[in-house]
This record gives structure tokens, sequence and C-alpha cells, in this order.
């Protein structure tokens, strides 16, 4: 694979608004493989950048939905196929009685799916990324308010990109090694 | 910044004390679990904890060795402390995913500083609920038979019964209660990974932190992820407390068949749950002087919404006289009879000091701001949820149909020291969390700092 010699030009902003600012001129200008920084979710970020994802939701929706057949299908394979017993000339298949663990069960595995895939959607745990190179960048998990336009970017370059970035009033523009 | 001495305004709307930043924020609340020494009120209560939990683990070994009859359950009262605590814990629980899903979704933004801390109560009372149901088998090691696995036996779990329901309910609301508590920790994590000085605790809040960077991107899946889970979370917590109400409401003891149950149950839970996280919260905020976080508005609230719930519960109090009136069953009518003056009288009597008469102070603004009195309300509270367990447990079963199956319940003291070594496990796993996890969501806590609300969109707002 042919890699870029730098992981990409991060921009480091004083203040929420700076970055929201910059996340939309940075849309504007064409740049497809950028992702913001911030020390908590910022809505409007989000919506500069067109980051909005419904993947989650869809994956939840997946999860309940086999969750309500394990656990519905699980009580009537032992109750009708696999053990059936004759108490009193019951039905064997009592609907209602399956209803409480069919519930959990959708809840839990619609649980599962959200937790586990937001993580592999998000591509975590990720033990190394390139942008804990920059001593600053622990500032995203604080104060700071960082956005990112990576080298693999098709309008990507080095001198041009720095010089784009700073016209948007950082604080400071770092380049990220791999 | 904590040398300050504190000013509080009982009227202030203000869900953080004027004047906080981003830094400000980070520092404060970071600065709890790295940096500073742990105040002298901590080292008691850990102390005793631990204390505690000895006592509940000898208890459980001779439990173990000797078995269940060291306890004084036997019939016909075969139920007694064990369910009731079972109960009572779990009750307990129920106000943390109260305070972070229910009140997620209705948007209530006071719930940021002390949604964290509920969350984990939950994880703990769980905790210590489900360790009942585990020991008061004869056989504990035979615990897996409750789950549906393959056996060579070829037999299944009795799907039909609410014992098994509870399985999978209270397994259920552990289990989705730790996922929530975790997702909602993984960015205060990162925080904590960034700024520990210590290389070991940098290393092992970045094994947990799992390489989060607070990427915008990975924030919008998060926040989809967390809305969902709170909107899991919401009938899972109405339905657990409604499956521990079927154990009771599907048996036909008088006292116990009633259609009243679930919701009464839920509300008793809702109510014993913010009474807990009062009981809580009120000495750690002063403890660890977050009161610019915990504010007054929040304690207010909290005891609102424990008048409200406490109101329902009384209702369920009123009900049951009803039924038991409006039945016109012998047996019915005996057990309430008996309930009230009976050898149990005591302890109904009391439940209605507790849970009636107590929770009334609250309309009375003294007893929500003053920190002393809200406190002992809630004592009061905590006391009557138990008894509450124990009257609807006890008095039903002591006396049902057959005069001649008539008994009384002791307690032996096995039954006391495995009730306060639980409490001993549950102050102690709190007290634990909060020296070793940020005890409020920092990054929660930036989204309603000025700063943050003060930032517009391209549209000019939200």
């Amino acid at each position: 694979m042919n890699r870029p010699p730098i992981y990409g030009l991060l921009a480091q902003f004083d203040s929420p608004q700076a970055l929201v600012d910059a996340a939309y001129k940075v849309h504007e200008a064409g740049f497809h493989k950028v992702d913001a920084y911030t020390p908590y979710p910022m809505e409007e970020v989000i919506e500069a950048l067109h980051q909005h994802d419904s993947k989650v939701a869809w994956l939840v929706f997946l999860g309940g939905c086999a969750g309500a057949l394990t656990g519905y299908g699980m009580q009537v394979f032992a109750a009708v196929i696999d053990y059936p017993m004759n108490v009193a000339g019951k039905p064997t298949h009592s609907w209602p009685m399956n209803i409480p663990i069919t519930f959990e069960l959708t809840i839990l595995l619609a649980a599962f799916a959200a937790v586990f895939g937001m993580l592999a959607l998000n591509g975590l745990p990720m033990p190394y990324h390139p942008l804990f190179n920059v001593p600053e960048f622990k500032r995203a998990t604080q104060d700071g308010f960082f956005l990112c336009i990576e080298a693999r970017d098709a309008r990507f370059d080095r001198e041009g990109t720095a010089r784009f970035l700073q016209g948007l009033k950082p604080t400071e523009v770092h380049e990220v090694a791999h | 910044m904590s040398g300050r001495p504190v000013q509080e305004n009982p009227d202030s709307r203000h869900l953080v004390a004027p004047g906080h930043t981003f830094a400000s924020v980070t520092d404060k609340i970071s600065a709890v679990v790295l940096t500073e020494k742990p105040p002298l009120f901590w080292l008691i209560m850990f102390t005793i904890a631990f204390i505690l939990v000895n006592v509940l683990l000898v208890s459980i070994g001779y439990l173990f060795y000797k078995g269940v009859g060291i306890w004084g359950n036997n019939i016909p009262v075969g139920w007694a402390f064990d369910i009731i605590n079972f109960v009572w814990w779990i009750g307990i629980g129920h106000a943390g995913t109260l305070i972070s899903a229910i009140l997620l979704l209705l948007r209530q933004k006071w719930r940021t500083s002390i949604n964290r801390f509920a969350e984990a109560m939950t994880l703990f009372a769980v905790a210590c609920a489900g360790l009942f149901p585990l020991i008061h088998m004869g056989r504990p090691w035979l615990f897996y038979w409750l789950l549906p696995y393959p056996t060579t036996f070829g037999l299944w779990p009795q799907f039909k019964s609410p014992l098994m329901w509870d399985v999978f309910a209270v397994t259920t609301y552990a289990t989705v209660s730790l996922l929530f508590w975790f997702v909602g920790l993984i960015p205060d994590l990162a925080t904590l990974r960034d700024r520990a000085k210590n290389p070991i605790a940098a290393r092992i809040y970045g094994l947990l932190a799992m390489g989060w960077r607070g990427s915008t991107q990975h924030w919008a899946r998060y926040e989809a992820a967390y809305l969902l889970l709170a909107g899991l979370s919401t009938p899972l917590v109405l339905s657990v407390h409604t499956v521990v109400s079927f154990d009771f409401s599907i048996g036909i003891i008088p006292g116990w068949h009633a259609t009243l149950f679930p919701p009464y149950f839920v509300a008793g839970a809702i109510y014993a749950g913010f009474a807990m996280v009062l009981t809580l919260a009120i000495p750690i905020r002063k403890a660890f002087r977050l009161e610019d976080f915990i504010t007054l508005r929040h304690i207010q609230n909290m005891a609102w919404v424990m008048l409200a719930t406490g109101m329902m519960v009384c209702y369920g109090y009123a009900m049951e006289l009803f039924f038991a009136w409006y039945s016109g069953n012998i047996y019915e009518m005996f057990m309430m009879k008996n309930r009230m003056f009976g050898p149990y009288a005591w302890s109904y009597w009391m439940l209605l000091l507790c849970n009636l008469a107590a929770p009334q102070m609250l309309w009375f603004k003294p007893f929500r701001t003053d920190m002393r009195l809200l406190f002992a309300v809630c004592m009061f509270v905590n006391v009557g949820m138990w008894l509450e367990r124990f009257v609807i447990i006890v008095t039903s079963l002591h006396r049902d149909f057959l005069p001649s199956s008539w008994g009384m319940y002791y307690p032996t003291i096995w039954d006391f020291a495995t009730f306060f070594g639980t409490i001993g496990l549950f102050l102690f796993l709190m007290f634990s969390f909060i020296k070793f996890l940020p005890m409020i969501s920092i990054s929660e806590m930036r989204m309603i700092l000025p700063e943050a609300e003060a930032v517009k969109g391209k549209g000019g707002g939200h």
C-alpha cells in the first residue's frame, strides 16, 4: 500500500465555537477524510461534518429481533417439542407464560448489539492511534477542540492544507506522524 | 477552589455553580480520583464497610458449612430475610436506572451530576440482591441448574415459573446496568488516562478506555447507542420489579394474590432507591466538597420524586385495605386484621410511620433544604421500605388458611449478620468506586456548562 508520509494535519482550537465554524469551512472546502475531536459530544460539529450514522439503530433492532426469537423459540422448543408434559390437560404451548423471558432476552440482545455494535463500528478497542503521537492531543479528552484532515484525503496537500487550516484561526496546527 | 466556603442558595436554578469552565470541571472531578487524599469520612466509612464485608464472609462461610438451618425461616415462613433483603436491594437499584435512563429520555438535565453515582449504586445494589437467591438455595453450588443449558438429564428449567422469570429479569438487569454504566464511563476513563501522572494508573485507565479519542464520528455513534440503551433500560427497569412482584402475586396466599402488586412494587422501588441515593449523596457531597456540582436543586428534585413515589406507595397501602374489605373473602379480611392487630402488628404500624407519615415532612421546605432533616427522612424511608417487605412476606405467610399450620418467625443472629454484611458489601463497593472512578460524569458535566450551551451551529441554534 502506498502510505502517505504523515497521518494528517491536526488543528487545535481554543473554543468549541471556533471548532464549529472551522468544521463548516472544512466541509465546504470539499475535504472528506476529516474528523474532529472533542471532550464532549458536540451535535453542531457532527452536523457540520455530516457524521450522523443510523447503523447502530439498525443493529439494535436486529439484536432485539434475535433476542425475541431466541427467547420465545427456546421456551416453545422446551415445552412443545423436546419435553412436552401433560399437566392436568393444560396446553403445552401457553404463550402468555412465555412473554416475560422473551421480553428480557429481547432487551438483553438489543443492549449487546447497542454496546458491542457501537464499539465495533468505532473500531474500538484501538490501543494505538497516530493522533496519540501529538502531545497536545491529550487535551481532546479534557478541554481541547481539534480537527484533523487526514493525508489520505484526495485534496490533501501537506503545505496547501496546512495554510488552509492556518486560515481557520486555530491556536496551532500540528503534523501527525504515523 | 477547594478551600472556598460554599454559599448555597436554595432558590438557585443553577445545575453547576457559576464560574466553572471545561478545565475546572475536569480538574475538580478527576482530582478526587487522581490526586486528592481521601477525606477522613471516606476512611472511616471504608473501614466500617470492610469490617462488615468480613462479617458477610463469615456468615456465608458458616451457612455453606452448616446449611440454611442457621437462619430462622421454617415452615410456614419458608421465605423470610433472604427474600426480604433481595426485594429491598433490588428496589434500591431501580432509582439508578430511573435517574440515568428515564430522566435522560425526559431531557431532565439535572440528572447529569448524579447519574454516574446512581448507576454505580444500582450495580452494587443488584450485586447484593443477587447474592440472596444464590445463598438461600440449599445447594448453592448447583445454581447453574437455573440456566437453560443442554443437561445430561435432558431437563429444562420451568419457564412458566415466576422464579425462573426472576432469573432472566435480574441477570438481564445486572448485565444491561453494567453495560450502561461502562459505556458512560468510557470517555471519562480516557480523561483519566490522559491526566494520570502515575504510569501504572495511566496504563490501567488506558486499557479500560480502549483507545477512546473523542472523535466526533465516534461520539455520533456513542450518543445513538447511549440513547438506545436508555430506551431499552426504561421498560427493563419496570419489568424487573414487575417480575419480582409476580413471585408473590402469582401465588394464592392472602395478601400476595393482588393485581395491584406490579405498579405498587415499582413505585416502592423508585421510592426506596431515591431515599438511598440521597442517603449516600448528602454526606458524600459534603465530604468531597461537591456542592458546586450536586447543588441544592438536585437535592430538592430528588426529595420531590421521593414524596411523589411515597404517595403512590401509600395509595398501595390504602388499596390493600380496600381489596381485603371489598373482596368479602374471610381469609383476605383476616390477613389484614392480623397485619394490624396480630403478633407482628408492631411492624405494620412502624411501616406506616416510616413510609406514610415521615415523607409528608417533605412538603415543608426546611426538610428539603436542610441536609440533616432530609437525611433523617431518608433513613425513615430506608427502614420503612425494608419493613414493607417484611410485612408483605412474613405476616402473609405466618397465618394463612388453616389455623393448624400457623406459626411464628424469629430471625436468628445469622439472618442479621448476613443482612448487615450485605450493607457492608454495598458500602465497600460504593466507596471503592468513589476512590477509583470519577463519581460524576465529567464529559456530561462539560455539556451543561454555559460555554458549551452557547455554541451555535449554522442554523443559528440547536
